[in-house]
């Protein structure tokens, strides 16, 4: 008996050992089932659908085109859907190509531009539109963006004045204390941007959010966790929330340790994969959540958005690597090609964060170091991790 | 196709919800087969010709299915392939459905007729880029790694890259690509294992006794192996050529309906020595299933014969192969009594048992967590 069992066990063994079927293309077998659930069909998608019909009846009218191009930013931005930064592209595609671009065609496609990290032909756009019409304030306020995303501070500020005269008083202060407060004047701006709010009781619903996540970012660098907190919570009441808001409040709620709080504000929005992020590094805390599904999703996307030759989420991806897969040598890399690109706060951090976890030597971080230095950066969460390599009080 | 094939494995299996991503498409070109296949996605599809027909949200495969020739249409009058300069005529193929990281796409199989197929290759892709100025196109000839990816302003590449002509590299192609799927096809295998596990032995009403000749099991393995060769070629062929067609599920259900009755007729033989017939007999159906895959592929016309011969010529060779493994060993270990006693018993039922989980997987369209 003992031998036969021998045989059935190698029947089993050569039976499992044989490789698995490919999940490969199939023919659904019933007309009615449903392959594809497409984004919700909301007033969103009528409105898009009517601004198309519309840009298709008239296409050498400009004004429909601007307004469903911006429609398709917002959307991009609150859906964190890169796809309707795409659509928005092609639209604007035909007026790029004319000879005398309009300077708003101009902007939106600098803002396009800036949303995949092309910074430096965002900028030599707004150049152009701002040559043709230097009151333009959405071209201002960009440039100022990107400008000091770049860490180029003084720039920034100096793009940012222009809006006193141009647009809304609550727009100008946003972009000026903004920069400020990343340039070591982070008090002053928390004060100034905090009284300008309460002097516009008029402002528009999305600009009152814009100053209240700036107010809390600033005083979450400034440790103050209460007010930063207050302010978070504001913004969320204020409007709909865009990706940005929903992505720095959960970060603030993951330095909290306040993990089944980031499930509730992102379990329904795993879509995006900055949400997906901080989805999984909060799962990762809770032991009744499996965080694997989600960390083996970001994997895939990731290697996805690489097969296509994307490096707008190597933020993003840096973090993933150093915190979710111990990958501290991949983390580091991917943070110091940001850091070429981006230089917030935020940049800076993961790009400590990992080259401590990578034993990396006060050398290698010699430029950031210098930069942060040189621009008086206040920030609680950086402090730590200068002191850590040796350089106290920055 | 098998690195896409890979690829959409290791992405679809890792991704519960369906992500937000810019849009892609994954086009793969096999010069050597004169075929292609194009990964679109459903949503860049329904943005481009509204295929959700009920404005409900939902695309359902009758709603895609219904808009087929569109969709072939729309996609490939925006691809252009040439070889020696010669723009390739691009033949619709079957319209399936895959998963990828962010939601499901339908797959657009094509024939390539290039009047001079010796390349170098050109390809021209213009897909979604007047609609979506992120969409990219990931490219990869079949059996290559690195893909290529067309944007807007980099939607021409040219390859170097020549190309295999004549008969004997299609006919080499094929036979390799029958050996690959008799070798990973196992329920064919399995089938012909449990005609053959007997080989040695003969029934004697009360139980399998050795034979103990080699030349008597040699001519019994010769006798069904044959028998199974020639079923299956004639109804491969058959199938191939489109003169007979019978649905996939019923097909892949007979096959391992027949796998179960061989093995169980080890147990309890009912045709012990007419095991050649039984060969036949189920042979004529696994050369139905081995078919679909050449179906799949879809060659080009000009080549069909000899894609055909070449294919079935890699099926014999695998099989071959395979007895040439198996064979001695059964006869071999036919001598000892606990071979023809307990391990062809229980051997028979562990195919048996193996067999009802795939005819319950294929005749009810499920998948059982099992093997």
């Amino acid at each position: 008996m003992a031998n036969s069992w021998r045989w059935l066990i190698l029947f089993i063994g050569l039976a499992s050992a044989l490789p698995a079927a490919w999940a490969e293309a199939y023919l659904p077998a019933d007309a009615g089932q449903v392959i594809e659930t497409l984004p919700a069909r909301g007033s969103h998608w009528l409105e898009l659908r009517t601004l198309r019909q519309q840009v298709a009846a008239a296409p050498q009218a400009l004004p429909p085109v601007l307004q469903l191009v911006r429609r398709y930013i917002e959307l991009g931005r609150a859906e964190a859907d890169p796809r309707y930064f795409g659509y928005a592209e092609a639209a604007l595609q035909p007026w790029l190509l004319r000879p005398a671009a309009d300077p708003e065609v101009l902007t939106l496609q600098a803002t396009l531009l800036q949303n995949r990290h092309d910074f430096a032909p965002a900028l030599a756009l707004l150049e152009r539109a701002l040559a043709v019409r230097p009151r333009l304030a959405q071209a201002w306020l960009t440039r100022a963006a990107i400008l000091e995303v770049q860490g180029d501070y003084a720039a920034a500020a100096g793009s940012c004045l222009p809006l006193a005269k141009t647009a809304a008083a609550l727009v100008g202060a946003v972009c000026i204390n903004s920069v400020l407060s990343l340039a070591g004047q982070s008090e002053t701006a928390y004060r100034q941007l905090q009284q300008a709010l309460e002097h516009a009781s008029g402002a528009a619903a999305t600009d009152r959010q814009w100053a209240l996540v700036t107010l809390a970012e600033i005083a979450e660098r400034r440790g103050d966790v209460a007010a930063a907190e207050r302010h978070y919570r504001q913004a969320l009441s204020a409007a709909e929330a865009d990706g940005y808001l929903l992505a720095a409040y959960a970060d603030f709620l993951l330095d909290r340790q306040r993990y089944a709080e980031v499930v509730d504000l992102l379990a329904d929005r795993s879509r995006a994969d900055p949400f997906l992020l901080r989805l999984a590094l909060a799962e990762r805390h809770l032991p009744q959540r499996d965080s694997n599904a989600h960390t083996e999703a970001l994997q895939a996307r990731f290697a996805a958005l690489r097969l296509r030759g994307d490096n707008r989420h190597q933020a993003d991806e840096a973090r993933f690597r150093l915190q979710l897969c111990n990958e501290a040598e991949a983390a580091f890399a991917l943070a110091q090609a940001n850091w070429m690109i981006q230089r917030e706060p935020r940049d800076a951090r993961i790009l400590l964060e990992a080259a401590l976890a990578a034993g990396k030597p006060r050398t290698e971080l010699q430029p950031v170091l210098d930069f942060l230095a040189a621009n008086g950066m206040q920030d609680s969460r950086l402090q730590p991790l200068i002191a850590r390599f040796g350089e106290e009080g920055v | 196709m098998k690195n896409w094939a890979v690829f959409c494995l290791c992405l679809c299996c890792c991704a519960p919800a369906m992500a937000h991503k810019a849009s892609d498409s994954y086009l793969s070109l096999d010069s050597a087969h004169r075929q292609g296949r194009w990964d679109i996605a459903l949503r860049d599809l329904d943005y481009a010709l509204g295929l959700d027909a009920n404005g409900d949200g939902a695309i359902t495969w009758g709603e895609l299915r219904d808009l087929g020739d569109a969709v072939f249409a729309y996609a490939l009058q925006r691809l252009t392939v040439a070889s020696a300069g010669q723009p390739c005529a691009l033949q619709p193929g079957a319209l399936q459905v895959d998963s990828h990281s962010d939601g499901n796409y339908a797959v657009l199989n094509f024939a390539l007729a290039c009047p001079d197929p010796a390349g170098p290759w050109s390809v021209d892709y213009r897909l979604f880029f007047d609609l979506d100025a992120q969409h990219r196109g990931l490219f990869s000839w079949a059996g290559s790694d690195r893909p290529a990816v067309f944007g807007p302003d980099a939607h021409r590449i040219d390859f170097d890259r020549a190309s295999q002509t004549g008969i004997w590299p299609v006919l080499a192609s094929f036979a390799g690509e029958g050996m690959r799927h008799i070798l990973i096809g196992y329920d064919h295998l399995l089938f012909l294992l449990s005609l053959l596990l007997p080989a040695g032995l003969a029934w004697d009403r009360t139980g399998w006794r050795a034979v103990g000749s080699w030349r008597t099991a040699a001519w019994d393995a010769a006798a069904v192996v044959t028998a199974f060769t020639l079923a299956h070629s004639l109804t491969l062929s058959l199938t191939a050529l489109h003169v007979i067609a019978l649905p996939a599920r019923w097909v892949e259900s007979a096959i391992a309906a027949s796998v179960a009755l061989a093995a169980l007729n080890n147990i309890y033989p009912l045709l012990s020595r007419r095991r050649a017939w039984l060969a036949f007999g189920f042979g004529l159906i696994h050369g139905m299933g081995i078919a679909s895959v050449l179906l799949d592929m879809g060659s080009a016309r000009g080549s069909q014969l000899v894609a055909l011969l070449g294919f079935n010529l890699g099926v014999e060779a695998g099989q071959l192969a395979a007895v040439a493994a198996v064979l001695p060993l059964v006869v071999y270990a036919g001598r000892f009594a606990v071979y023809s006693q307990s391990a062809l018993r229980w051997g028979s039922a562990a195919i048996a048992a193996l067999a009802c989980v795939w005819l319950a997987e294929r005749s009810l369209e499920i998948s059982l967590p099992i093997f």
